[in-house]
């Protein structure tokens, strides 16, 4: 246990952060799947085809942290055994409450998509297969083996209606986490009617990093082609998103700097003493402008396909960082001063235990399991371009 | 066999639905049996006297003993002001001020002035932390006291983290969240709060605000007053005689 280092007033109650670790990671990995499945979509719905090699990819890994976004609460709450109440018994006016409802039509609308888009696969080896192997993807199948043309094309088009359907729920599901915070009038850190824009933009930059480095991995070391303009495009779309992220991010400070409300001494306080290095350094300096600027070149210059696919990638790995941190920034900081405006406490994660680093860990490293899984059933990158569902 | 799947596609879709309502309709009444209670009139009302609280500490061990607040934990607490002369603000509330207060060690042509702010859970018109719990479980009484139901929380701190007061702490026994009930049940006994009872100087006052003869209606007739943070929107039911700017 690490001791809380506090200085000036705190009302008794403000000594512990309430939110750990756990808290950070819930929308850390709520934001991976918002960001994954807008690239899905792109392809789908906007018709961006270069996008095409890791479409199906990023359609699954949506779906495999989609699986995973919640447990980190389930660690945190207070009673676990009653974390259904909030689907079963909510409160209409809580904006938790809501969470649970947006969450699983999302995850019934990415699920639904990832079937009809695999259907011919699954299809194909259920009739290639023999066995054990064979009952799995008729089970997988739901006993629909018609691979019709009409069938498909039918497919084809409720796939587009639920991409379609997807995005805004994709905005919704990201937009709602932010509002989770900015909605908390109590706290001046986080309320700002800028917090749902700032999470849903951070959400997507996210999900586009951990696609590109998964992709560049996935490729290096699973003996893929690398697609240049694949990964270029993304670049493209993450420097895009990145811009309006960090633009808003810089307004959001900006605006608690000019308009100095009363409660802007001890933010400015805890941001200095407290997250110095976490915002200052690492989200704002390290993370947000050298990305930036470099990926102003990788999308701008003319430079060789290595270089670019290099500095796009140190690009994405520090943004995936510079959106952690701003997790650790906007919920840590905004419980390390007291709502007596007048101290500050600190906050050390543990490294075991129900809340601490090893769990994080552990439950940030999972989706990556069940994407490896899923692969084994049914491979991520088609080799057989021509019978899938695209 | 086509017409079959479709009727079973049918068949189970009304189930999903009908399912789905049922569960809603079962949770919406009773969220509407206790969002119904919010409508109800505030009947009660706690004043506290900043003018004449001398920091004894002895709400805080009643409200301890009283309601079995676990150590660390605090449903009421005293703060102590010293505004300086240079204008500098120092405060402190050590152990919440259970034990009383050690003098400060200044010299006293230092202080300006000094006083003691108790504070507890100000049982808001909006509250708050209604508003945000996901499962009800912190609802309002008929009378208009703010209740916590520690079989129904499930323990999320959203309530904590959206009271402005921070009146809230997460039982370190119950896993619920906990804060000071004006010990309600007391007043449903006939008796008054913990603290009020150990005041001795009468710096907390708790009453009907419908009673003309009682004390509250007649401090709230005759007293200027003020509550905590009135930007929130929240309405506290807890007031305060002599509250000082620089008390948040």
């Amino acid at each position: 246990m690490h001791e809380i280092v506090t200085s000036g007033f705190l009302f008794p109650n403000d000594l512990h952060a309430h939110w750990s670790v756990m808290i950070v990671l819930y929308p850390y990995i709520t934001g991976l799947v918002a960001g994954a499945f807008i690239v899905s979509s792109l392809y789908h719905v906007f018709g961006v085809k270069e996008l095409k090699p890791v479409a199906r990819f990023s359609l699954v890994a949506a779906f495999a942290f989609l699986l995973f976004a919640c447990t980190p609460l389930l660690f945190h709450l207070g009673h676990p055994e009653r974390a259904f109440n909030i689907m079963f018994t909510p409160k209409f006016t809580s904006a938790m409450s809501g969470f649970g409802y947006i969450y699983n039509v999302y995850l019934l609308i990415v699920l639904l998509e990832i079937w009809f888009v695999f259907r011919p696969d699954i299809i194909r080896r259920a009739r290639e297969t023999s066995g054990l192997l064979k009952a799995l993807y008729w089970c997988l199948a739901l006993g629909a083996l018609n691979d019709n043309e009409a069938a498909f094309e039918l497919d084809h088009k409720i796939i587009n209606v639920l991409a379609a359907i997807g995005i805004p729920s994709a905005c919704i599901l990201h937009g709602y986490v932010g509002f989770l915070f900015g909605s908390l009038k109590s706290n001046p850190w986080w309320s700002s009617p800028l917090m749902p824009v700032i999470f849903l933009l951070s959400a997507i930059v996210s999900g586009i990093s951990i696609l590109i480095v998964c992709y560049w991995l996935i490729c290096k070391y699973g003996k893929l082609a690398l697609d240049t303009d694949c990964i270029t495009t993304m670049f493209k779309y993450l420097w895009a998103f990145f811009i309006l992220d960090v633009s808003m991010e810089g307004l959001e400070l900006l605006t608690h700097i000019y308009a100095a409300h009363e409660e802007w001494h001890i933010v400015s306080l805890m941001l200095s003493e407290r997250l110095g290095f976490s915002y200052y350094i690492l989200q704002m300096l390290i993370c947000s402008c050298i990305p930036l600027v470099v990926l102003g070149f990788v999308v701008l210059k003319k430079m060789q396909d290595t270089t670019r696919i290099r500095l796009g990638l140190i690009c994405s790995i520090l943004i995936l960082v510079q959106v952690l941190a701003m997790r650790w920034n906007v919920i840590v900081g905004g419980q390390l001063f007291s709502k007596s405006l007048r101290g500050l406490t600190s906050y050390t994660p543990t490294i075991l235990g129900r809340e601490g680093l090893l769990i994080a860990l552990v439950l940030f490293l999972m989706p990556f399991v069940v994407m490896y899984v899923f692969n084994l059933i049914l491979p991520l990158f088609a080799k057989e371009p021509e019978t899938e569902n695209q | 066999m086509k017409h079959d799947r479709r009727e079973f596609i049918k068949k189970a879709g009304w189930t999903f639905i009908g399912s789905g309502l049922y569960i809603n309709l079962f949770s919406v009444g009773t969220s509407l049996a206790r969002s119904s209670c919010s409508d109800m009139q505030n009947l009660y009302a706690f004043i506290v006297n900043t003018e004449t609280c001398i920091g004894c500490g002895k709400c805080v061990a009643a409200c301890r003993a009283e309601n079995h607040v676990p150590d660390d934990c605090y449903r009421t607490w005293v703060e102590r002001y010293t505004i300086l002369a240079d204008g500098s603000v120092e405060v402190d509330s050590p152990h919440g001020g259970e034990q009383g207060f050690e003098p400060l060690g200044l010299k006293q042509e230092t202080i300006k002035k000094s006083f003691f702010v108790p504070k507890l859970c100000n049982q808001c018109k909006n509250p708050s932390c209604v508003q945000v719990c996901p499962v009800g479980a912190t609802y309002v009484s008929p009378e208009g006291f703010v209740l916590v139901d520690e079989k129904r929380c499930v323990g999320c701190s959203y309530c904590m983290q959206a009271c402005p007061y921070s009146a809230r702490f997460m039982n370190p026994v119950t896993h619920a969240a906990d804060k000071c009930t004006w010990c309600y049940h007391r007043i449903k006994q006939g008796k008054t709060t913990a603290c009020v009872e150990a005041c001795p100087v009468e710096a907390r006052i708790f009453g009907r605000v419908d009673d003309p003869d009682g004390p509250v209606a007649r401090l709230l007739a005759s007293k200027r007053l003020q509550v905590l943070k009135p930007e929130t929107g929240n309405e506290p039911m807890v007031v305060y005689v002599g509250l000082d700017k620089e008390v948040r």
